[in-house]
């Protein structure tokens, strides 16, 4: 038995979590629509009659209801018949016989409009004008002269269809939380209560056969704050232990500033990352150990010194920025393949000019610097780490740069390329004088 | 000839209890990555995977330039590499010139700690699946160079040894010691490539010559499959 719920105002009633409230099995044919599987629900609401006048009290606004053996039917009842229907099984036609077959809904059956239209306009010429009309026509004849859509749509006037309901499912939440009974300060014991969240956590997604790229952690600290971490992950990934190791280097580098009490874990459902590597393709680092060991980099020289070198679109010298490091997946391959198609082949660079390799200084190297004639002669920097000094014996230059004069950081140098001599070795350093201060620098060596 | 044959009938007698211990192994093809530079490889045949291989010389000697057409080349063959930069001295707007492929550059920044460089170093080899990893010494003194234990050297050996991997230290002074399957010496002094002038050009030129072209190279090649046999060829060769 079905019954359909039909909300004639459009209240702030949810019809569907209104409808979960008597079964789990619910379709929502369209907004204000709603059919209910009521088989089984007679111990808790009685007779299906008794049901319909719980559900008329329950709501909080008008609805029409009409409990059917077939959930069409009692689609079309509810809608178009104002109160509580009752259509005994295989009563259909007496019930909605004399409705127009404008009112069949096509979109039950899955029938084209345009082709439920063709089939309404040829029986209004063969002057079938209602439910009965239509469901009176021998069933060969009609699949003889209008099809399948045909048969399909004298089925559902006949209220004779057969289909399960479209259960429309809650959307799963994937968070899971847990309050400590006594605050925690130490990572070893909080770390049992992320693999425990975790485990649960991945469980849930795989049963959806689902993964997540973004893990959101909020703890609940003992002096009442909030500590929130989230995880941005490059790909789709499932696997609870990974999770768990990335986030004690996130907490170990980010820790909470007093004790936790609670601590919940949400993600983001994405599907899974299907990868299918190529034959030919060089091998690359797996994606979970590669992040595993971005992690654990980050952790060990600081998140702001890795990644991939990205070149400013600026005159500045020594101007880049560091991107995060991702493997290129297969459509990136395929894109550049395409665009540098001859890269692969192309000739050692021996023949080519080869490229002048430098070495910069960070920061450049405060240096003192002789003049004779213009020109520097003598060399002289330190710092702990390097000594740049010697006597010049030749020197290309000057060179002026300026730049960004609009800014505070503004810059403005004569860069000098000096071949130093040390103890008979000779080494070339490229040097340079900043025109606001008149102070020299090193500011690296060609290699 | 007695000896041979007793050496035969020995073998023949207690073979069978030994079981392969007798048989002659033949030697493992290995793998090499190309530099990008064709004298450098038909030298060395380029450099071995699975093993260390040293790059050394002092300042100015082209070990940075040579660092580059390395890296250009396997990142242009899709290798995924990774750069340790012990004292923060890779420049990028230099390295553009030479075609690298950034997005397939770790650059790890690890502001003169040597031994976050080592630590960084071991990391991205247990991880597996890098090509070609650089561990860039080259500014660090020649006394802290000599200082470094060689038990990290063998980790590294017997970390890459089973993996695809090219580990290519580069420094001043030659520190791997006997963990190296290849070492290249670089001696060469910069050249100009022009005439100084102090007139102002509109764009500034290369100021030297590449300096691999006037480099005088010491290859120093060792057994990489079997490297506690010492089977040392050294060879000079200028160009």
């Amino acid at each position: 038995m079905f019954a359909c719920v039909h909300a004639l105002e459009s209240a702030d009633l949810s019809l569907v979590e209104f409808a979960y409230g008597f079964s789990p099995v619910v379709e929502e044919v369209r907004p204000g629509t709603v059919v209910i599987d009521v088989e089984g629900c007679e111990l808790l609401f009685g007779s299906p009659y008794q049901l319909a006048g719980e559900v008329v009290r329950r709501a909080e606004t008008t609805v029409n209801i009409a409990l059917a053996a077939n959930p069409d039917a009692a689609i079309h009842a509810a809608t178009y018949l104002k109160g509580i229907t009752f259509i005994s099984p295989g009563e259909e036609l007496t019930c909605l016989g004399d409705f127009p077959l404008a009112r069949l809904d096509h979109s039950l059956v899955n029938v084209e409009k345009k082709v439920a239209d063709e089939i309404r306009e040829t029986l209004r010429l063969w002057g079938v004008r209602s439910f009965g009309d239509f469901a009176s026509l021998p069933a060969a004849g009609v699949s003889e002269r209008l099809g399948p859509a045909g048969i399909k749509l004298q089925q559902l006037a006949t209220g004779k269809t057969e289909r399960h309901l479209k259960v429309k499912q809650p959307a799963p939440v994937f968070a899971n939380s847990i309050e400590l009974e006594h605050p925690l300060s130490e990572l070893e014991p909080l770390s049992f209560i992320f693999a425990r969240l975790l485990h649960h956590l991945c469980a849930a997604l795989n049963a959806y056969a689902l993964a997540t790229n973004e893990l959101c952690v909020t703890m609940q600290l003992a002096d009442q704050a909030t500590h929130e971490r989230r995880l941005s992950l490059p790909y789709p990934m499932l696997d609870h232990k990974v999770f768990l190791k990335l986030l004690l280097l996130d907490t170990e580098m980010h820790p909470p500033q007093a004790a936790v009490r609670s601590v919940a874990i949400a993600c983001e459902p994405v599907k899974p990352r299907v990868l299918q590597n190529g034959l030919f393709v060089p091998l690359a680092p797996a994606p979970d150990k590669l992040e595993l060991t971005l992690a654990r980099l980050a952790k060990l020289v600081g998140e702001q010194n890795i990644g991939s070198p990205v070149v400013l679109d600026t005159h500045r010298p020594d101007a880049f920025s560091l991107k995060r490091f991702s493997l290129q997946t297969n459509a990136d391959i395929r894109k550049r393949r395409k665009a540098g198609a001859g890269a692969l082949n192309r000739p050692s660079r021996i023949d080519d000019e080869l490229c002048l390799g430098f070495r910069t200084f960070r920061p450049p190297l405060r240096a003192i610097v002789e003049i004779d004639q213009g020109c520097p002669a003598q060399v002289s920097a330190w710092s702990k780490q390097r000594s740049v000094y010697g006597k010049v014996v030749s020197r290309a230059g000057p060179w002026r740069t300026t730049g960004d004069w609009w800014r505070d950081d503004r810059w403005a140098r004569d860069e000098w390329d000096v071949m130093l001599e040390r103890q008979g070795q000779q080494s070339l350093y490229r040097i340079y004088r900043e025109l606001e201060t008149e102070h020299w620098f090193v500011e690296g060596n060609y290699d | 000839m007695r000896a041979a044959l007793s050496k035969a009938q020995l073998e023949a007698d207690i073979g069978s209890r030994f079981g392969d211990a007798f048989k002659i192994h033949d030697k493992a093809v290995v793998e090499t990555l190309s530099t990008g530079v064709a004298e450098i490889d038909s030298l060395t045949g380029g450099l071995p995977r699975g093993c260390i291989s040293e790059i050394f010389g002092p300042a100015s000697s082209g070990r940075t330039s040579l660092t580059y057409s390395l890296l250009a080349y396997a990142t242009a063959h899709e290798e995924t590499c990774a750069l340790v930069d012990t004292n923060d001295v890779f420049s990028p707007t230099a390295a553009t010139e030479a075609g690298m492929d950034f997005d397939r550059l770790l650059w790890i920044r690890c502001a003169g700690d040597l031994e976050h460089a080592f630590k960084a170093t071991d990391l991205l080899l247990h991880a597996g699946g890098f090509g070609l990893v650089i561990l860039d010494l080259g500014d660090v003194a020649g006394k802290d160079a000599r200082r470094i234990i060689s038990s990290w050297w063998y980790r590294f050996r017997r970390t890459v040894e089973d993996q695809p991997t090219v580990l290519t230290v580069v420094s001043e002074e030659a520190c791997t010691r006997s963990c190296a399957a290849l070492a290249l010496e670089l001696k060469g002094t910069p050249e100009w490539s022009r005439a100084q002038s102090n007139v102002l050009p509109m764009r500034k030129p290369a100021p030297v010559k590449p300096l691999l072209r006037h480099n005088s190279i010491k290859v120093n090649q060792m057994r990489p499959v079997t490297p506690w046999i010492h089977e040392s060829q050294f060879r000079a060769v200028s160009f």
